[in-house]
């Protein structure tokens, strides 16, 4: 018999823990294939973070680094000038990589540190149970906004891609989402792209990712789905937002 | 073993140390007065093709040493007070994840921005703890330039060996003075193998992983546990300090760095006045010379101790436990970025003296 699906080598064999419905187990599994497809599992390290991916490095089985809340970007600057020659990326969160590290994110891609952060932005705080993260939407119900977020009290949503890409640093920034065949397809290709940008050296690859948290959102994982699609994507337009990996490197 | 001697600047010769250390990676961010650090790693780390980062801020800047100690580098990171404060998040990472590093701190008056003046009021902070959790730093506190070049060595040396960070604590004055300072042709490099590092897995069947937690209670408590254990062997092998006139001392000095220097002097002035004064220097702050100082205590030569420090009385708190009121213990210091002259410690010295106490 033909083997027709099989796990991927990419992915250790630990249960991931998260929620029924979330897109971190496809967001995971379509990285670690694409480690694998490309040949560089072996040459990876990976920087997991803090908030529900905390626990990714016992998931991908590439070399992996816990680092603090935020700073996932500074300890893959880190690992990264001291490997050049190795892969090396963040995977982190909204309230990681929009609240307590912008700093952190903005100076890695104004530096072009020839790395990949791979952000994953549903629109809340999960692991600490539903608070309101930067990305959250006007109006968004969560434990601290229960009266939906408010503009004049709460500040607006971050768009982080759309100001990444503002930074000649970074070369390659592209917003995915997750909510059919195709678009897991168009996201794994960005990924792909992600991982080749860092490989010629020309500077720093972003990838957001919209997903879903149907156990704060108060969804069923369908509904949070829709919700997504009906809801995130007009704040979170989709698209590639920056791709200058085929003009010459300023000196 | 003799050398041409150069002049060089304290925070230069920690930056030349670190480099001859091995040191390929340093990460920090401007602060005063440990600047010369930076200025000199900028240039010559990157001539030797090593890594030069300036940071966005110290916090960026000590998580990319954990990232560069994550996969296996020799790394450092300098600062002074405030920048260090900020630091200490990544300072318990490191103590947590077990990686090696240096850290040095040219400690500047506080408390909150302070001054730019020297101080001591980091002694607390450096030797018990300064960030969350159960965890020490090795802290070595260098007098001399010539002990900032060789012992900043021997902090690299130490990181690797024991897999934990080493904070040189110095002071604006140590980093700021010159001083002549005879480097050696060859450095006494000790090379640990680190095969936990994440360098990528390469052949390795099972994928290296650097973290610091652990969710399970009784998994993190073997962990502490195992941290401990680490801590007593450095307590059993690490102590150093350097101990004058103990044989016949009336009254003992205790001090550290800069303080050491000024009450040097003053054992020289007491003995013209007939007082014999000696005294213990602390060069490993962590771990602590206690037992040197509880055995000079029992001595019948000895009547007092004075301790001498640039801050509100921090290291007297550990002298006065390992004296455990075998003797009376006294405390001189100064705060914002003041010395106290050597007059203020003789007079001190006198008045301990006199008032029957020797």
């Amino acid at each position: 018999m033909a083997i027709v699906f099989q796990p991927t080598e990419g992915l250790t064999k630990k249960p991931l823990h998260y929620c029924p419905g979330c897109n971190h187990g496809i967001i995971h599994r379509i990285i670690a294939e694409t480690m694998v497809e490309m040949g560089i599992l072996n040459d990876a390290i990976g920087v997991a973070s803090v908030g529900c991916t905390y626990n990714s490095y016992e998931y991908f089985s590439c070399d992996m680094v816990q680092a603090a809340h935020g700073r996932a970007p500074a300890v893959a600057t880190g690992i990264k000038r001291t490997h050049k020659d190795k892969i090396v990326f963040t995977y982190q969160g909204d309230g990681d990589l929009a609240s307590i590290g912008t700093a952190e994110i903005i100076h890695a891609a104004a530096r072009g540190e020839k790395i990949c952060a791979f952000f994953v932005n549903n629109a809340v705080y999960g692991m600490t149970s539903g608070q309101m993260a930067p990305t959250t939407l006007l109006g968004q119900v969560t434990t601290t906004s229960p009266f939906g977020r408010d503009a004049s009290y709460q500040g607006y949503p971050i768009n982080v891609s759309e100001l990444i890409s503002q930074l000649t640093g970074a070369v390659y920034v592209e917003r995915v989402c997750l909510t059919d065949y195709k678009n897991i397809m168009n996201a794994k290709k960005a990924i792909k792209k992600a991982f080749e940008v860092q490989m010629s050296g020309k500077g720093f690859a972003f990838v957001e990712f919209l997903s879903t948290c149907p156990t704060n959102w108060g969804k069923e994982p369908c509904a949070a789905m829709e919700w997504l699609k009906e809801k995130m994507i007009p704040q979170y337009p989709l698209g590639c937002f920056k791709d200058t990996s085929n003009e010459e490197v300023k000196a | 073993m003799a050398q041409k001697r150069v002049l060089m600047k304290g925070n230069e010769v920690i930056a030349e140390a670190a480099l001859r250390a091995g040191c390929r990676n340093y990460f920090g961010y401007p602060i005063t007065p440990q600047t010369e650090v930076m200025h000199y790693m900028a240039k010559k780390m990157v001539q030797i093709g090593g890594n030069f980062v300036q940071a966005e801020s110290e916090v960026s800047a000590i998580n990319m040493v954990y990232g560069a100690a994550s996969a296996g580098a020799r790394v450092m990171t300098s600062s002074s007070s405030p920048g260090i404060s900020l630091k200490q998040e990544g300072i318990s990472y490191i103590a947590g994840a077990e990686l090696p590093a240096v850290v040095v701190n040219i400690v500047r008056a506080g408390p909150g921005l302070g001054g730019i003046q020297p101080a001591q009021g980091d002694y607390f902070q450096a030797t018990k703890g300064g960030g969350h959790g159960d965890y020490r730093n090795l802290v070595i506190a260098p007098a001399s330039v010539q002990e900032l070049y060789e012992l900043t060595v021997e902090a690299f040396n130490l990181a690797d060996k024991y897999r934990m960070l080493v904070m040189i604590l110095g002071d604006g004055t140590l980093g700021q003075m010159m001083e002549p300072v005879a480097f050696r042709d060859e450095e006494p490099i000790e090379t640990y193998e680190k095969p936990w590092a994440c360098t990528g897995r390469g052949d390795r069947k099972e994928h290296n992983t650097i973290t610091s937690i652990y969710i399970d209670p009784d998994v993190l408590e073997a962990k502490n546990r195992e941290l401990q254990e680490k801590y007593k062997i450095v307590e059993e092998n690490e102590v150093r300090y350097e101990a004058i006139g103990l044989e016949d001392a009336e009254i003992v000095i205790t001090a550290f760095s800069t303080c050491s220097r000024i009450s040097k002097n003053v054992i020289r002035q007491a003995a013209e006045l007939g007082i014999k004064v000696g005294m213990i220097r602390p060069i490993t702050l962590w771990p602590f010379p206690s037992k040197i100082i509880s055995e000079t205590a029992a001595k019948s030569n000895v009547k007092a101790f004075l301790d001498v420090e640039l801050n509100a009385g921090q290291m007297v708190e550990d002298v006065r436990l390992a004296v455990n009121g075998q003797k009376p213990v006294y405390f001189h210091g100064r705060m914002g970025g003041n010395l106290p002259t050597q007059k203020e410690i003789l007079d001190k010295i006198i008045e301990i003296h006199k008032g029957g106490n020797v």
